[in-house]
């Protein structure tokens, strides 16, 4: 039987860990997502997990040992959080080119300056071009189940790549909910013994792992990593199929909220959806014809879904918390550019919000509605908008 | 012109080695340096002249690739598939019989 605890975000990933039985975990602590060795180390001290636990004296360190004991041959995980993963930055486009299905959980917080421990997303967001699939959990249930739904497709032969499933900074982290723990011999039958076929040692198969790429083979090589991102979407779609019949929790790519008759869709990403799914439901009682989007698999970008959800409505509202400096939102120009060769399209709208862990409020929400209506009668006035911003310290 | 003493070698792997890219850029067999032909990045080219050639075997013996080797009348054979444009060998020329030109693709 499944068993149901209440427990911190931070909790749920080392549990998901720990089903997901890892041969290798190295990790260095930081804020939020220290609990997640912590715990981890634990689980391997008592013996519940037989696993190496390496210490390492920076995240530099914990992905270039998670990507030699990836590289060898057996199942790796590690966790940070903001500086920690930009530290990480070189070896994840390494990890993702040698193609090791390592995944790692983040706890998204801020980047400095100034120094914030607090949530948004511009951490991960920031690493969304290395090649690594991308997975934004909006509860500790689902950064439970999306770590090992990361596992799952990393490892997938038509995939193979490294994966990442972030949860928001406190918010989830440091936040204690009801998860439920699956049964181990379920996530044994989900996920499978992990039997490298490409990259592993072995002293009778001698091989050249990391090698030079000269310009007459680096392009392929990336283009390979591409078209492994493309395969991810299928194999996403199966994982999550497979997931819900054993497990019954259903994930999608992105996930509609009372959207069939809406004009105006807000779209976001992790736990702030779970505050907009609240808000819709209390404009929807006001008469307001408003829905909610949730993004879940941020890479491969589910663009598909995106037009499929453009049909839909008059206004897509983006809110994220994320800025791409001079350009804008980074979701939202991912939105953008996959409806630009579309012939009707909705209005799209910018909205950067809750930045560096600032409680995105039912109030700002309404500003970013107000906007949204203003938009379809009178047009489209910035290019983005910051929601929240106390204009009066500026 | 004279053959590569290597050419065996080269055969050999273009036989055995696949030229499909693997995942993750593996190199499975031994010998992958053979194939892979180094001398793409090369912006200056060395032009031999052979009236000038005093056979010394400097640049043979200088050519840190080694992309020079000797015909049977020991005149030097430039490898361009490897030669990386260097200039060593134009620089330890004491007949000025090798010049470097620039190359243009």
């Amino acid at each position: 039987m499944p068993m149901k605890k209440v427990m911190k975000g931070n909790e749920a990933a080392a549990w998901a860990a720990k089903l997901a039985k890892p041969k290798v975990i190295a990790a260095f602590p930081i804020t939020p997502s220290t609990l997640v060795p912590e715990k981890i180390s634990e689980f391997v001290a008592n013996g519940e997990l037989d696993a190496e636990f390496i210490k390492v004296e920076s995240e530099h360190s914990a992905i270039s040992a998670c990507v030699g004991a990836s590289a060898a041959g057996v199942r790796t995980f590690t966790a940070t959080a903001s500086q920690g993963l930009a530290l990480m930055h070189e070896i994840l486009f390494i990890a993702a080119g040698m193609r090791l299905p390592i995944v790692m959980a983040i706890g998204n917080r801020a980047l400095s300056a100034p120094i914030n421990i607090w949530n948004d997303w511009q951490d991960t967001i920031s690493e969304r071009d290395t090649g690594w699939i991308q997975f934004y959990a909006e509860n500790n249930q689902e950064a439970l189940d999306l770590i090992l739904i990361a596992f799952k497709v990393a490892e997938d032969e038509r995939v193979l790549l490294p994966a990442m499933t972030g949860f928001d900074a406190f918010i989830l982290t440091h936040t204690v909910e009801p998860v439920e723990i699956p049964d181990q011999e379920l996530v044994d039958e989900f996920l499978g013994e992990y039997k490298p076929k490409h990259a592993y040692l072995d002293p009778k198969r001698p091989i050249t792992q990391g090698t030079l790429g000269f310009p007459a083979h680096y392009m392929e090589a990336r283009y390979k990593v591409w078209e492994a991102m493309e395969n991810a979407r299928e194999v996403i779609k199966e994982a999550f199929e497979e997931f819900e019949k054993k497990f019954g929790r259903k994930y999608q790519m992105v996930e509609e909220y009372k959207t069939d008759d809406a004009e105006i869709i807000m779209i976001t990403m992790g736990s702030l959806a779970g505050t907009l799914k609240e808000f819709v439901d209390k404009k929807r009682e006001e008469g307001v014809k408003i829905g909610a989007a949730k993004i879940t698999v941020y890479r491969p970008f589910p663009i598909e879904e995106i037009r499929a959800l453009a049909k839909k409505a008059k206004v897509l509202a983006i809110l994220e918390k994320d800025v791409s400096f001079g350009s804008g939102g980074a979701v939202f120009a991912d939105v953008a550019r996959s409806l630009i060769n579309e012939k009707e399209k909705p209005i799209i709208l910018d909205f950067i919000i809750g930045l560096g862990g600032r409680d995105v409020t039912f109030e700002q929400l309404e500003e970013a509605l107000g906007i949204a209506e203003k938009a379809i009668k009178e047009g489209v006035e910035e290019d983005v908008y910051w929601i929240g911003l106390r204009k009066e310290i500026l | 012109m004279a053959e590569s003493p290597f050419k065996a070698d080269i055969e050999r792997a273009q036989k055995e080695l696949t030229e499909k890219m693997t995942p993750g850029a593996i190199a499975y067999i031994p010998g992958s340096s053979v194939i892979n032909k180094t001398g793409s990045w090369r912006v200056f080219k060395p032009e031999f002249n052979k009236d000038k050639c005093v056979r010394c075997f400097l640049c043979y013996t200088y050519c840190p690739e080694p992309a020079i080797y000797l015909d049977e009348e020991n005149y030097p054979v430039f490898d361009y598939d490897y030669c990386k444009g260097c200039g060593i060998c134009a620089n330890e020329c004491p007949t000025k019989a090798i010049t470097m030109v620039r190359e243009v693709k």
